[in-house]
């Protein structure tokens, strides 16, 4: 997708109660993002949050907040993502105001740094107690910039994916995947603003371009919310009579979906479609059935809408989410008296939360009580009834992680319809043996 | 021995093993198989070649025997190829008829083809075969050869296998760091099919499947010509790595154990038994349970044939296949996977046999050589094509040669 046909795509038609989206563009590369985004005619209110204010001050967005000037004096966080948490903090109340009576709240920034690591989550969860759906849009940096801004990335991530409801993380280092090998470095950072500026549009075209097949507000909600999901996407479009084909063909190719294996696991899918007039519903059809042969276990939303400048050709947007293998459990509140000072899992000592440890048996018996036989048999049943209860209810089905491909390890794998057939049937179809 | 050109050899270079047949015409003009050579390969995954310096050793072992059991010398092969990079599709060229008097020669018909190939194949892909199907001429439909007829307009349809160019070259270039020259590169899919049908199965419309270690590929033909071709890079290498998977075996026991106790489908005869493997060197005495086997081996067979039968499903051929389903390579041998055939594609499936050639009968029985010894078959066609050596033409040539010099 090109600026041209983005400016050609401005949103026209609003439903009834008109949904409100605001979109914070954190730290420096949230801010890039925001701003390529509010060039492309995006319609909703935009703010822009550094700690840097020099890099503030290029960014072309008018509602321009600047964190943190009482601590660093407008000079950035250098990095750590435990100041930029604080800062973010301080300013606690003038976020609140920001994010009421607000339907949908986009955040936009790039992990690995100090103001979107350290502030993104606070916003997020300042947004979600105020009752807005919050979609975190972040990147994850490149491998070249160094193991500790990826150890800082991921433990963001973590953060963010507990506070947030939905957040879709596009890997930069993937990028190389799509990019050839002379692509400028200007051009690099473009394509990874522009990534998270689409993922942005899909979603909102998905709620508010509502022509063809409208999607509801609660319909992403059922999706995104308390799914903790991590999310790829991908956007294709295809010219001419065969469009179908080449936009199938894209997605199950698509370097972010790890050519249609991301699509087998997902467990929800979002799909946003653009065509011309002419797009006939045996063309949609033919391409849902496609999709949906590659996911079936996945709770599908689906869009489409109409766009003139779309004639003859036809654009996707896909967003597969998974939920996330560990269920974190979310942040607790954040509250003027209970700051947790060290915020990030980096160097923080794993203490025990004490409300939800379970205490181990104590070795000293009590000894036995005096009770009528009657009494006593009493309690032992029941004693044996809640202990068969426990079992049962700890009894976990262990997840089957590592699945050797033997002698086929070292070899390119033979997908076919996004399933890698070097693995063992019977493991992929799930039969036990026994 | 004076006439090398009466010799054809093909060559296999297979996942489990690496075959080389050898062909000739006799007195008559037929072509007789005189000689087999094989080795266990040990260099090549999927059907390509993963560690050329193994490979290159286990091919000499299989040329060497092949030269003395026919005591012949091996100058060159016709070499087969496959992968998971090679696909099959077709395509229709268009060549206007020039001449005054609309009558079609040799030159429209290579024409005609020459357009139909060309094709946009992706940047590294190269074409290993362009099949032609039938010819039309002025829509009239169904001409096998227009040579010598009258129209305006030629037509044709042509299958085009491509491949790799790089993944292609690779066996090549084992073979000629051999001293062998390669005469053409064939799909082994192909090769197989050309050994195993008849005309009058190839005009009914016959499916070939050949499961062998690495790969299974398969031919469709219809109304006697090539309508498809396709591999997946999928055998009975996977059967024994499941094997080894869920049963906990080592590979090389695992392998064992399919050619003992294998079978496609999970019966009730099956269910509740055990087998003992018995004390090896260094492998202690086991017993596993036949269920589980036959469970593992019946979902990766089926799973191979379904995958094959959805494609021809989704392209509508399944229905222009009247002569049956042939399966060929070390895999059909498996007791019941012609059932467990039967069960998907609905309709008779057989081993097929390369009964069209004459030599030895017990190399033609074996799934496991229709391969190579289709190789020779195409090769003896481009022999033919070129023209039937006789004593004579031979003796031409080698005095020609020697003129030269």
């Amino acid at each position: 997708m090109n600026t041209q046909d983005i400016r050609a795509e401005t949103i026209t038609t609003e439903p009834t109660r008109a949904l409100t989206a605001k979109i914070f563009g954190i730290g420096g590369a949230g801010c890039n993002a925001a701003d390529h985004l509010a060039r492309a005619n995006f319609n909703g209110t935009f703010y822009a949050l550094n700690t840097d204010a020099q890099a503030l001050e290029k960014s072309q967005i008018q509602n321009k907040i600047a964190l943190g000037n009482r601590r660093t004096r407008g000079m950035g966080t250098g990095g750590d993502p435990d100041l930029g948490r604080t800062i973010a903090q301080d300013e606690l109340q003038n976020l609140k105001s920001l994010c009421t009576g607000v339907d949908l709240v986009f955040i936009l920034c790039g992990l690995g740094g100090g103001t979107g690591t350290g502030a993104a989550p606070v916003i997020a969860q300042v947004a979600k107690e105020n009752g807005a759906l919050v979609l975190a849009i972040v990147t994850t940096p490149f491998d070249f910039e160094g193991t500790r801004r990826q150890a800082q990335a991921q433990a963001g991530l973590q953060i963010l994916t507990a506070s947030a409801d939905a957040v879709i993380c596009l890997p930069n280092q993937k990028l190389f995947k799509i990019l050839d090998e002379n692509t400028t470095f200007v051009e690099l950072f473009k394509t990874s603003n522009e990534m998270l500026a689409d993922a942005v549009r899909g979603v909102w075209r998905l709620l508010t371009d509502s022509a063809l097949k409208p999607v509801d507000f609660a319909d992403l909600c059922s999706v995104t919310r308390a799914r903790h999901a991590e999310s790829a996407f991908a956007i294709v479009e295809g010219v001419g009579d065969s469009r179908v084909d080449q936009v199938v063909e894209k997605v199950l190719a698509h370097p972010l979906l790890d050519s249609g294996e991301v699509l087998v696991q997902s467990d929800a899918v979002l799909v946003s479609l653009i065509g011309g007039p002419d797009l006939s519903m045996g063309e949609v059809n033919r391409l849902m059935t496609q999709i949906n042969r590659n996911c079936e276990k996945a709770n599908l939303v689906f869009g489409a809408s109409i766009n003139e400048a779309y004639t003859n050709k036809l654009g996707l947007t896909l967003i597969a989410s998974r939920s996330a293998k560990s269920d974190l459990k979310p942040e607790p509140a954040l509250s003027a008296d209970r700051n947790s000072p060290t915020a990030l899992g980096l160097d923080r000592p794993q203490f025990l939360d004490p409300a939800n440890t379970e205490r181990p048996v104590s070795r000293v018996v009590a000894p036995v009580p005096d009770l009528t036989t009657e009494a006593r048999e009493q309690l032992i049943a029941a004693g044996a009834r809640r202990g068969r209860k426990k079992v049962s209810r700890l009894q976990k089905e262990l997840p089957l992680e590592i699945i050797s491909k033997g002698r086929f390890d070292k070899s390119e794998p033979t997908i076919r319809h996004g399933e890698d057939l070097d693995m063992p049937t019977y493991i992929r179809r799930g039969v036990a043996l026994n | 021995m004076f006439e090398p050109s009466n010799i054809i050899v093909g060559l296999e270079i297979g996942t489990s093993k690496i075959c080389a047949v050898v062909g000739e015409f006799n007195s008559a003009g037929a072509l007789n198989i005189i000689g087999i050579g094989q080795a266990r390969s040990n260099g090549v995954r999927k059907g390509e070649i993963c560690d050329p310096v193994k490979a290159e050793e286990d091919i000499r072992n299989a040329i060497v025997e092949a030269e003395q059991m026919a005591n012949v010398e091996i100058r060159s092969v016709f070499l087969g190829v496959t992968g998971n990079h090679i696909r099959g599709f077709n395509n229709h060229g268009v060549h206007p008829v020039v001449s005054a008097d609309r009558e079609i020669t040799e030159d429209d018909v290579q024409d005609v083809i020459k357009n139909a190939k060309a094709i946009n194949l992706p940047a590294d892909h190269s074409v290993v075969h362009a099949v032609r199907q039938l010819f039309q001429i002025d829509g009239q439909t169904g001409i096998t050869n227009p040579v010598g007829m009258f129209g305006a307009r030629v037509e044709v349809d042509v299958h085009v296998v491509h491949g790799h160019v790089n993944r292609l070259k690779n066996p090549i270039r084992a073979v000629k760091s051999l001293q062998l020259d390669v005469d053409e590169i064939v799909f082994t899919g192909l090769a197989s099919s050309l050994a195993l049908l008849t005309t009058e199965q190839k005009e009914l419309g016959a499916l070939v499947i050949d499961i062998g270690a690495g790969t299974t590929e398969y031919v469709v033909y219809c109304d006697g010509v090539i309508k498809h071709t396709g591999v997946l890079a999928v055998g009975g290498d996977h059967v024994s790595n499941d094997l080894a998977y869920g049963l906990k075996l080592p590979l090389g026991r695992a392998e064992q154990i399919k050619i003992e106790h294998g079978g496609a489908i999970l019966d009730e005869s099956s269910k509740g038994q055990k087998i003992s493997i018995p004390h090896e060197l260094g492998l202690p005495a086991k017993t596993i349970n036949l269920e589980h086997l036959r469970r593992i081996m019946s979902l990766r067979l089926e799973e191979i044939l379904s995958l094959v039968e959805q494609e021809l499903a989704e392209l509508g051929l399944l229905d222009y296949i009247r002569a049956g389903v042939f399966l060929s390579g070390g895999c059909s041998r498996i007791p019941q996977i012609q059932t467990l055939a039967e069960n998907i594609f609905d309709m008779p499936v057989s081993r097929g046999s390369s009964n069209s050639i004459s030599g030895l009968k017990s190399a033609l029985d074996q799934p496991e050589f229709a391969t190579a010894i289709g190789l020779v078959r195409f090769g003896s066609f481009q022999q033919k094509r070129k023209g039937k050596p006789t004593i004579s033409g031979g003796l031409k040539n080698i005095l020609g040669t020697i003129f030269q010099k």
